[in-house]
């Protein structure tokens, strides 16, 4: 088929694309502004930077967010990674319908339910909420994403390469450690990634499970949106997005061009005699 | 490596191997003995009773379509599959409890499986170290290998960054590496293409004759079993078919479906009329004359059979022969084929039946003598024709 | 790893289980050497009889995990939606009683069910999800179609930065992508203020705190978890088939509705659920776009369980909006299987 766009599909993309970006880049734009009103330009300005640095609260949350993100984002990696595994290579096992359905379920179920049964059990079991609650509510959620993305990588590598490490005189033990782990690196660095932004995105469930001293710059975004819209709030909003957007777009990039290099190469290789 | 050479080792060793026969040896004991080993999957027989016995130093084919349960035996000889049923031997020890990772047997996989991460000479040296070799020796050992399988230029590259054919040399290197007492090969040339096949056919001989390495090869490709191996094992649905040396089971295949899995033949189907010394003479009226078989077990007068004759095995020509009612099929040409080297004519019986008949092409024709809706007549020399009983 | 998946004898077992318990090497012959003794063989056989071994610990890690945080809370969720809410710490009545004897009574009311199916304000945001889920999911459906196909239209070359640029949002943080929106949409937003600047509306209109914000906060949320499904699915279909089409007599328009869209049903339905599931039981959007009479479960839930404190009520709302999810989930999950048994 001719390739090539119609002046349809020109449009789609460009208004698509503006749709999904302009809001972000006005909440950007918007942060400089010198005036508290959001509608009004009087000139560019970081002061809004500043006093979002001066104020305590503010960063107390950051501070709290990026340690939970850390913690529960790191633990359900390896819930995640184990997760995957043992879908993909530990055969058939008692309870594995019930296993692979605790891993999808969270996947699909709305936040406002996850978030109350966890405080609702925390409560039963009289665990004191804070920091801890929300770390295992995150962990609980994010190792399921964890579990799937590592999964999908597991499940397109070829198997055989790690018989070959135990035709070799490899133990199964090290065989993870030595082969398996290197070679689904990737997805577990993914994972870890996706993790840590659920883990900093999200409201409901911290919101649900946390205690006195344990407030999440999102239920602090939260809690001042509800008053109306501040300068401060898009610069706090502007840096979030700015360091997310940077991680992704850094970790893409390098992965993809390792995989052009990975493709030239292999071209070569095909190509010489 | 230079044809000439190529061509006389192959002289010297198939001298050789008309000697060499331990399986024909009663004083010689099995390297390998597969005894009675069934493997089921739920409802799925995947091998069925098989028992079997591997001499030393042998190359051994297991042949047959896909899903014939080659894989899974070469699997359970590894030890990624456990028996349902029955025992592997190793040199008089029961392997049916030591995992992959302690059997001194090591496997070359369709897949290569080279480990991504590695390049070719860590790659290699892997088992060594899973073994705690000292340093010096995997350095030594590797590079010995290496060498052998001429990969020296390219040591320090990564499995992607190689061709398909340097892939398999990397593939067999590591699984050679380790001296082990069997190598198992998963259609080890699967994916290559013809050419580099049939040469590195003959690069896998030399190397096993070189190791003395027992090696057991899994393939589906009958010319490459035919020309690899010391014996091969014809399995169909899980079962062993016939057991034999290439040019046996070439020439005396023990059934019709043997008889069609390697090469092309003509199956012709008939009735054993009577016995004549130690020839049978068999009615068919597929091929609408009696046919006299070579030296055969007797069989009683009467009981179907099928004649099977391989087509270069036919004589094909314009004139009658003198006696046309014994070994003589006439029909008209039907299709020609040319492939240069050979023609392959298909000749329509008067019974309908349709038999393929290949002449040399000794002399370079201008004018074919023969050609399409000729009558012509088809000779063949009686020990050419195989009696099958089922 | 390679298991015994049948009977085999214990001998075989304990060679499994010598080198699938231990991941190193060290501990491994520790492990092997020990077998030697009876004592500790016989210790491994009885765990091994008990069906235990270095590949059950394996499991019961992550296992124990989700049945301690994922399960048993929603049992615990189960459990207090039958109770009855009561001033005190816990806010609800135990299910389990003691009384004298040893006799346990078990105190299980449905009467939160009941007040459920009473009060319409319940029953009215269920319809109300289900009403703004789906209309949400049938507008992101629109808007994403013609994005996706737009997208495998365009050269090879820049696949890869239109596909990062579908992404990218996906990752950045929901309750900021929502809140760029009140600036947008309130009355003296920056959309009044353009359309009035360019003289098309003389009044500010009110979006904010109306279902149209709330459908646009969807559409625009959850576009990407539309798009990618789609340009998945249109990305692997032969183009030759538009060739073959044409070939044979087809405008490319009339092969658009004829031969790429039936292919791309699989596509759509999976972008489909992927937006109508979390549409439904969604919070933040309602709460901070949609108004008063903005009606959406995700929300009722959080107002009767933070400002009502009614946690059994609460629960009993959960358990129901999980029953009303079930529906869509089961039929995605199935509709999945079917796509992957047909690539297989």
């Amino acid at each position: 088929m001719r390739q090539g766009l119609t002046w349809f599909n020109s449009a789609s993309l460009i208004l698509g694309f503006l749709f999904l970006y302009l809001p972000i880049a006005l909440l950007v734009i918007y942060s400089f502004n010198e005036s508290r009103l959001v509608t009004v330009w009087a000139g560019f300005s970081t002061k809004w930077y500043s006093e979002m640095w001066n104020n305590e609260g503010l960063m107390n949350a950051a501070w709290v967010t990026f340690k939970v993100a850390f913690v529960a984002s790191t633990f359900a990696t390896v819930l995640g990674t184990l997760a995957g595994l043992i879908m993909t290579r530990f055969g058939p096992f008692r309870g594995r319908t019930l296993f692979s359905g605790m891993i999808y379920a969270p996947l699909v179920m709305p936040e406002v339910i996850t978030g109350l049964s966890l405080l609702l059990m925390f409560v039963a079991i009289s665990l004191d909420r804070g920091f801890v609650t929300v770390t295992i509510a995150h962990i609980t959620f994010s190792m399921c994403y964890v579990a799937v993305v590592v999964q999908s990588r597991l499940i397109t590598f070829d198997r055989s390469i790690e018989e070959a490490a135990m035709d070799l005189g490899c133990t199964p033990g090290r065989t993870f450690l030595q082969i398996t782990l290197p070679v689904i690196a990737p997805a577990v660095v993914a994972g870890w990634l996706l993790s840590f932004t659920l883990s900093l995105d999200d409201l409901v469930i911290a919101s649900f499970t946390t205690g006195p001293g344990a407030t999440t710059l999102p239920m602090k975004i939260y809690s001042q949106v509800r008053l109306g819209v501040t300068p401060e709030i898009n610069a706090v909003c502007t840096i979030l997005v700015g360091l997310v957007a940077t991680g992704v777009l850094v970790a893409s990039l390098v992965t993809r061009r390792q995989e052009m290099q990975r493709e030239r190469e292999e071209r070569a290789a095909q190509a010489a005699p | 490596m230079s044809d000439s050479g190529t061509a006389e080792r192959n002289s010297s060793t198939s001298a050789a191997r008309k000697r060499w026969e331990p399986w024909n040896d009663p004083n010689e004991r099995p390297h390998v003995q597969i005894a009675n080993v069934t493997k089921r999957f739920g409802d799925f027989v995947a091998v069925d009773n098989i028992s079997l016995d591997i001499y030393q130093r042998e190359f051994f084919s297991l042949l047959g379509p896909s899903g014939c349960g080659k894989t899974t035996l070469l699997r359970m000889l590894a030890g990624f599959e456990l028996p349902s049923d029955g025992q592997i031997l190793l040199e008089g020890e029961d392997m049916s409890g030591v995992p992959p990772y302690q059997r001194p047997v090591n496997m070359m996989f369709q897949s290569y499986a080279l480990f991504p991460h590695m390049n070719v000479e860590t790659n290699i040296a892997f088992g060594l170290k899973q073994d705690g070799v000292p340093k010096p020796e995997i350095e030594r050992r590797v590079a010995e290998v290496i060498d052998m399988v001429q990969l020296n230029a390219f040591a320090r590259r990564k499995p992607h960054q190689l061709s398909g054919g340097q892939r398999q040399r990397v593939a067999l290197a590591r699984s050679l590496v380790k001296k082990p007492k069997m190598l198992l090969l998963d259609e080890p040339l699967g994916a290559l293409d013809k050419n580099l096949r049939t040469q590195t056919q003959f690069e896998l001989m030399n190397i096993q004759e070189e190791t003395g390495i027992t090696f057991v090869i899994v393939t589906h490709d009958q010319e490459e079993a035919m020309t690899v191996s010391s014996r091969i094992a014809v399995m169909d649905h899980g079962k062993i078919v016939q057991v034999s040396t290439p040019a046996e089971l070439y020439e005396y295949p023990n059934s019709r479906y043997v008889a069609d899995f390697i090469g092309e033949v003509n199956i012709l189907e008939g009735r054993v009329a009577e016995r004549e010394g130690d020839h049978l003479l068999v009615q068919s009226s597929e091929a609408g004359c009696t046919i006299k078989t070579g030296p055969s077990a007797d069989e009683p007068a009467g009981r179907q059979v099928w004649i099977a004759i391989r087509p270069e095995k036919l004589n094909i020509a314009l004139q009658a022969p003198p006696e046309t009612g014994v070994n003589c099929l006439s029909g008209e040409v039907w299709d020609i084929g040319y492939l240069g080297n050979l023609s392959i004519y298909h000749v329509k019986l008067d019974s309908g039946k349709m038999v393929t008949a290949t002449q040399a092409n000794m002399a370079r024709l201008i004018e074919r003598p023969i050609t399409w809706e000729d009558r012509v007549y088809l000779t063949w020399a009686p020990d050419a024709a195989v009696v099958l009983l089922n | 790893m390679p298991e015994p998946t049948e009977k085999t004898t214990p001998g075989a077992k304990i060679a499994y289980l010598a080198g699938g318990a231990a991941s190193t090497g060290l501990i491994a012959g520790l492990h092997a050497r020990l077998l030697l003794f009876p004592p500790y063989r016989l210790f491994v056989l009885a765990l091994i009889r008990m069906g235990f071994s270095g590949r059950s610990l394996v499991i019961a890690v992550p296992y124990l995990w989700l049945l301690a945080f994922f399960l048993a809370p929603f049992l615990i969720v189960l459990k207090i939606s039958l109770a009855e809410v009561v001033i005190a710490q816990p806010p609800y009545t135990p299910l389990f009683v003691f009384i004298e004897d040893g006799f346990i009574a078990i105190q299980a009311s449905l009467d939160n069910y009941l007040f459920l199916m009473e009060d319409s304000l319940y029953w009215k945001s269920y319809l109300s999800s289900l009403r703004i889920a789906f209309i949400s999911t049938g507008l992101t459906l629109l808007i994403g179609y013609p994005i996706a196909y737009g997208m495998i239209r365009a050269p090879k070359r820049w696949r890869f930065a239109l596909l990062m640029m579908v992404i990218l949002p996906f990752w950045t943080s929901f309750l900021i992508r929502v809140y760029a929106w009140i600036g947008i949409l309130k009355k003296e937003g920056l959309l009044n203020l353009a359309l009035m600047q360019l003289g098309i509306i003389s009044e500010p209109l009110t979006i904010l705190n109306t279902d149209i914000a709330v459908y646009i906060g969807i559409v625009y949320s959850y576009l990407p978890f539309m798009v990618l499904p789609l340009y998945a699915n249109l990305e692997k279909m032969d183009l030759s088939l538009l060739e073959a089409a044409a070939d044979l007599g087809c405008r490319p328009i009339k092969a658009f509705w004829v031969v790429t869209v039936p292919l791309s049903v699989p596509g759509i339905v999976a972008g489909c659920f992927l937006v109508f599931i979390p549409a439904l039981g969604e919070f933040v959007i309602p709460d901070l776009l949609g108004g008063s009479q903005t009606l959406m479960i995700g929300k009722t839930l959080w107002s009767e369980f933070f400002n009502n404190r009614d946690w059994p009520l609460s629960s009993a709302v959960a358990v129901i909006l999980l029953l009303v999810l079930v529906i869509p989930i089961v039929l995605f999950q199935r509709m999945q299987e079917r796509s992957a048994r047909a690539e297989a």
